[in-house]
């Protein structure tokens, strides 16, 4: 399926490819009890993104602009590299699902044994994500609001300047 | 506007309570079962998105004007860092929901509600506002 949205010049094509490879990722993380990613990956990648790709076809053009052909040796020394780091540097990583592994010693013990006596909340996700790590989610709700904030400014301006 | 896609139309209007209902039982039931906030808000904005495409976007903006959108998308934030400075303001630290009530236990998951409830709303305002501002620029 990446190959085919490599492949194709025609954007509509690959913008519903990507769009069913969410909804296949959301089925996988439905397997791997991750119910709440799948829920988010469904409705932002399957639905909100695939539209939102659609809209900004609609106000350009689906048909892609082609390049010369020719290789380009730079990028792909680059990628190929940081590939390469990247693939050293899994080499010392614990084991999948190793219980000696840092992650599993750390704090997430006390998470799991904790968490439900003194927040009242069964669900550690969300105890976790809303009260240990009440920071994080705040900064994630800032970027969301930035965005936001962003593609009102810009399209706003774009209006007013066609007129 | 001429009644077009009388299928789709018939079937978004059964699905749309479920759609928005679904997203406030991610939102509200967060705590025991999987979802939060997140998951809830871009539920709602996805049935908005949906009712949009349907039903065109000038009825959508009907429903949900886009000044009103921005300044709720703006109020979950607030609500966010007002629940922290809350605290704050009650003798904890930034965020700290143990001083929210008279029990920790109580304060944290009053807390980790209001909190979720500033989220879901961002998320969710912030997607219908970005879908609307993308819609709406082809419009004349």
């Amino acid at each position: 399926m990446a190959v085919g949205i490599l492949r194709l010049h025609n954007l509509l094509a690959v913008v519903m490819l990507s769009g069913i490879y969410s909804l296949i990722s959301a089925c996988l993380f439905v397997t791997l009890d991750a119910v709440d990613v799948a829920f988010t990956e469904a409705s932002v990648g399957g639905g909100i993104a695939t539209v939102l790709m659609l809209a900004t076809l609609g106000l350009t053009t689906d048909r892609e602009k082609t390049g010369k052909g020719n290789l380009r040796l730079v990028p792909l020394a680059v990628v190929t590299i940081t590939g390469a780091a990247l693939i050293y540097g899994t080499l010392d990583m614990p084991l999948f699902g190793d219980p000696t592994a840092p992650i599993q010693q750390h704090v997430a013990p006390r998470y799991i044994e904790e968490s439900p006596r003194a927040t009242g909340i069964p669900n550690i996700v969300t105890s976790v994500l809303a009260s240990y790590r009440g920071y994080d989610t705040m900064g994630e709700l800032t970027v969301i609001f930035t965005a936001g904030i962003g593609v009102v400014l810009i399209m706003a301006g774009r209006r007013r300047r066609e007129d | 506007m001429v009644q077009r896609h009388f299928i789709l139309r018939v079937t978004t209007k059964l699905l749309m309570p479920f759609i928005l209902l679904f997203a406030l039982y991610v939102q509200f039931h967060g705590d025991f079962g999987p979802g939060g906030g997140f998951q809830a808000g871009v539920i709602f904005g996805a049935g908005f998105v949906l009712y949009a495409l349907i039903y065109g976007v000038e009825a959508a903006e009907k429903v949900a004007p886009p000044g009103v959108i921005r300044v709720i998308m703006t109020l979950g934030l607030l609500l966010f860092v007002g629940v922290g400075y809350f605290g704050l303001f009650l003798g904890g630290a930034f965020l700290d929901y143990n001083v929210l009530a008279h029990d920790p236990v109580h304060g944290q998951h009053l807390g980790i509600t209001l909190v979720e409830l500033g989220v879901g709303i961002t998320v969710a305002a912030t997607m219908i506002t970005i879908f609307l501002s993308f819609a709406g620029r082809n419009r004349t």
